[in-house]
């Protein structure tokens, strides 16, 4: 089990050194920061200095090294569009898309699991059916789309929610500032929550449908069943706990996406997150920042990678190879 | 006689259809008294399970009983609601199913399945429930109970399993266990111990057992009464001995003689008359476009010389880390052309695993195969392909041997084309030849495998072994998994390839009496090392390796069947 573990971490690693390398290689790859930062009234004497103080005339190797043992110590280096620590600027975003993903991923997964469980007991009735054909649009509609009907909808006709922004939020410690303790906060919550976790939340349905309706055909749940258990413990006890090895890894790797596609969301709302963050370093080809979120991502995404596969082994025995006993 | 503990009263089961309706199990009706057990026997579809699902309300919608009554205890319960089935349910009626692997929740610990079942009937504290829980394990004849308790399923063997589920069904101190072809899964060994825990507590705790089985043999060791069903009705009741011994209906007379017989060798299997059967299998069209060609002086066709199999149990970076479990040790036989060669032992012995290496499906990690004088080692890969296409297989399962996905013309053309042995133009026309011959329907070609029966299914499986006219065929347990009727029928086919074609044939098998009656020889495996090779007859009536007579005398015996025919 620990082998297991240390054997994924060093993958993990190693995957997470070849995302830094690309990371890294658009600095070289995708035009001259210096052009943009000083604009058409320069002079050769300021774009030497700046290449200096960047440190961008330094060989190949020696930039790679720096840019990685500052990504270890959590430095980027410096915006060139905002002259700031893009670790500072990160920071500053990073609680408010932190916030709308959570929100988001506890919905998508309640809903979803609830409603999949649902619809796969209920396979016939009129309620599942109308789920069923509605949940089709999660799937087909893009998310701006969604978003913006929604505020169409709640905000402008309605009037009910607000149509833009993280509404009052509080600081908490040093630099975490939250919207869950104001009532204005918690109500811009709502509309980017339910746009940015519908399409995941229908995901999850229709796998925990059919992963559901696979295992309730299995001869242990019919045993189950001829033994007098209860539909309700067949159900949520025998059966779901079996959906659950495909259903965690589709999960893990729609979390993560919610954080990195938080970008479209995030837009339509003006939600002040580092998916806005990054949209407006790639017009600016503020490469810093765009490093950074890359990096950002891909720890995200190793890390939940690796947090479903030791999932697995809690959930399913089979996989726990070393335990003893027989075969 | 006592008063009966279950009692069925012209049941008709209904299931309703786009082609109409269907009447699965029509008029049935038998009794069933405290510790008798009680065998049902019949071919797929005939309606067996459907009775005992029917009884327990185990039903799929929609199919639903229409006519009839089911009584339980002096008690009326066809006509129960849901919830009321539902606590009688392995309350008073419990039931054991045909597949041990399946029949238990691999992600909850043996100890767990039983205590919630426990309680759940029995309403007792938790601490109660383990104590009966573990005396239950240790009643089925489980070692360790304490230790097995918290394991999960998958660390036990296939027959620990049944005992698991044996188990698991007597929890709730049952009236009436209905066992749904309990042991069909299971190895001969295995199955005698199995039946006779059942037929210890049948007799011990005064339960009534429906024992539902294809397996006359089964029937003839175990039961006390047997009700025989033909396509949903009942055709005979009676004591085992009166309906084996003095069998009244026709198709009871004709199912006991297709039972293959362990005592003597027959030249071919007795068919099942009654009813509607297939068509035939056109042996003297297919021998007549049939290339012959003659074997090396040796007459040996086939050399297994010493081959070994590995399989990685333990994987490490560091070689002396990794551990492997030796699957086939230094087993070494001849196949002469022509011959069935039988291959028996049980489960985890190594049979599948030589028949693997000889179809080059595995590696071989140690030895050679010789075929007809050439070393496979010194092949070449020109050499192999031409090897692999006088080389054929059958599975055992006809279910999961065929793609779900393909026409069942695509399947049986797909050897052609990949072995490029016939000009595309011509595949289509040998193709619907191959299956008018192995007996199909002539428009066979254009469905999908799930519109066939097993028994049609395995011959699909035939011609498409048969398509590259190969030499050699590999048969693993071709018919483990068909009614006795299908089995007569298809070992009759192979036994026809084997006579009018010249086939050389490998048979495995873990049914002794099939053994006895198809091959020339046998080879006896055991935990990957050959014991023994003998010609058939001196195999049976004079054995040498002690593991040899153990295995044969577990065969279920069938003197009683004898008398009648």
């Amino acid at each position: 089990m620990l082998a297991f573990i240390i054997r994924r971490v060093g993958q993990s690693l190693l995957v997470l050194m070849i995302v830094g390398l690309v990371a890294f290689s658009m600095f070289r790859f995708v035009g001259d920061p210096i052009d943009n930062m000083l604009g058409q009234e320069r002079t050769i004497e300021d774009v030497e200095r700046l290449r200096g103080q960047l440190g961008l005339d330094q060989p190949f190797v020696v930039q790679y090294y720096r840019f990685l043992e500052g990504a270890v110590q959590g430095n980027f280096g410096v915006s060139y569009r905002q002259g700031r620590p893009v670790a500072d600027i990160i920071f500053e975003r990073a609680p408010a898309t932190l916030e709308l993903a959570a929100v988001s991923g506890i919905l998508a997964v309640l809903f979803g699991i609830g409603l999949g469980v649902f619809t796969a007991i209920r396979r016939d009735g009129i309620a599942a059916n109308v789920i069923m054909a509605t949940s089709l649009i999660g799937v087909s509609l893009p998310t701006f789309l969604i978003g913006i009907l929604l505020i169409y909808l709640f905000s402008v006709e309605l009037g009910w929610l607000p149509s833009f922004g993280r509404g009052e939020t509080v600081r908490l410690g040093g630099w975490w500032t939250t919207g869950f303790l104001t009532e204005s906060g918690l109500r811009a919550l709502i509309l980017p929550s339910i746009t940015l976790g519908l399409y995941q939340m229908t995901l999850i349905m229709r796998l925990v449908r059919s992963e559901m309706l696979e295992v309730l055909r299995q001869d242990y749940i019919r045993f189950a069943r001829a033994r007098g258990i209860r539909e309700r413990v067949v159900n949520f006890r025998h059966a779901l706990k079996n959906t659950m090895v495909p259903v965690v890894t589709v999960i893990g790797l729609q979390l993560g996406s919610i954080i990195a596609f938080a970008i479209i969301t995030e837009t339509v709302f003006q939600w002040p997150g580092v998916g806005l963050l990054f949209i407006n370093a790639i017009q600016f080809v503020d490469i810093p920042v765009m490093a950074a979120y890359l990096m950002l991502i891909s720890v995200m995404f190793v890390g939940i990678n690796l947090l479903v596969d030791i999932l697995y082994v809690f959930i399913d025995p089979r996989l726990r190879i070393d335990s003893s006993g027989g075969k | 006689m006592s008063e009966p503990v279950l009692s069925i009263r012209n049941l008709t089961v209904e299931i309703p259809t786009r082609h109409g309706i269907v009447n699965p199990v029509r008029n049935v009706s038998y009794d069933l008294h405290p510790g008798e057990i009680r065998g049902v026997v019949g071919e797929s579809g005939a309606g067996k399970s459907m009775t005992g699902n029917a009884v327990i309300g185990l039903l799929d919608p929609p199919a639903h009983i229409t006519q009839g009554e089911i009584w339980l205890k002096g008690e009326r319960v066809d006509a129960l609601d849901f919830e009321a089935k539902r606590r009688m349910r392995g309350r008073e009626i419990s039931m054991i199913f045909q597949d041990p692997l399946t029949s238990l929740n691999p992600l909850f610990t043996v100890g767990e399945q039983l205590v919630e079942t426990i309680q759940l009937h029995l309403g007792v504290s938790a601490s109660e429930a383990k104590k009966r829980a573990l005396a239950l394990l240790d009643r089925v004849s489980i070692p360790n109970p304490e230790e097995r308790f918290n394991q999960y399923p998958h660390q036990f063997s296939g027959g620990m399993r049944q005992r698991v589920v044996i188990a698991l069904a007597l929890c709730s101190e049952p009236s009436v266990i209905i066992a749904d072809e309990p042991t069909t899964a299971l190895d001969v060994s295995v199955q005698a111990q199995v039946l006779d825990l059942i037929k210890e507590l049948a007799r011990e705790r005064q339960v009534g057992v429906i024992l539902v089985t294809h397996d006359m043999g089964v029937i003839a060791d175990t039961t006390d009464t047997v009700t025989v069903m033909y396509a949903g009705e009942v055709v005979e009741n009676g004591t085992t001995d009166q309906v084996l011994g003095a069998p009244t209906h026709p198709y009871t007379r004709s199912l006991i003689s297709a039972v293959p017989r362990p005592t003597v060798k027959l030249d071919r299997f007795p068919l099942i008359e009654y009813g509607k059967r297939e068509g035939g299998f056109k042996i003297e069209a297919l021998a007549q476009s049939w290339p012959r060609t003659k074997t090396s002086d040796s007459g040996r066709l086939l050399e297994v010389k010493g081959v070994t199999k590995r399989f990685l149990e333990r994987g490490s970076l560091i070689p002396s880390w990794r551990s492997y479990f030796t699957a086939v040790d230094e087993v070494s036989f001849d196949i002469h052309d022509g011959e069935v060669f039988g291959l028996v032992g049980e489960s985890g012995s190594g049979k599948s695993t030589v028949a693997r290496m000889i179809a080059t499906l595995y590696p071989m990690d140690g030895g050679d195969i010789v075929f007809d004088g050439v070393p496979l080692s010194t092949m070449g890969a020109e050499g192999l392909a031409a090897y692999r296409r006088q080389i054929q297989m059958i599975f055992q399962d006809p279910f999961s041997s065929l793609n779900p996905r393909m026409k069942v013309g695509d399947i049986v053309a797909e050897p052609l084309h990949h072995h490029r042995l016939l000009p595309r133009g011509e595949v289509d026309q040998r193709v619907r030849q191959l299956l008018d011959w192995v007996g199909l329907a002539k428009d066979a070609w254009r469905k999908y495998p799930h519109e066939f029966s097993g028994g049609q299914r395995q011959r699909i499986s035939i011609a498409r072994a048969l398509a590259t006219q190969p030499r050699f065929l590999i048969c693993d347990e071709p018919t483990s998994a068909l009614d006795v009727s299908i089995q007569a029928q298809i070992l009759n086919i192979l036994k026809d390839l084997q006579e009018h074609l010249g086939l050389t044939m490998l048979f495995i098998s873990h049914d002794l009496p099939v053994v006895r009656q198809v091959c020339d020889r046998v080879g006896v495996m055991r935990r990957g090392q050959l014991v023994e090779v003998q010609d058939t007859e001196t195999l049976f009536t004079a054995p040498e390796h002690g593991y040899t007579r153990e295995l044969l005398s577990l065969m279920p015996k069938l003197e009683q069947l004898d008398t009648a025919v």
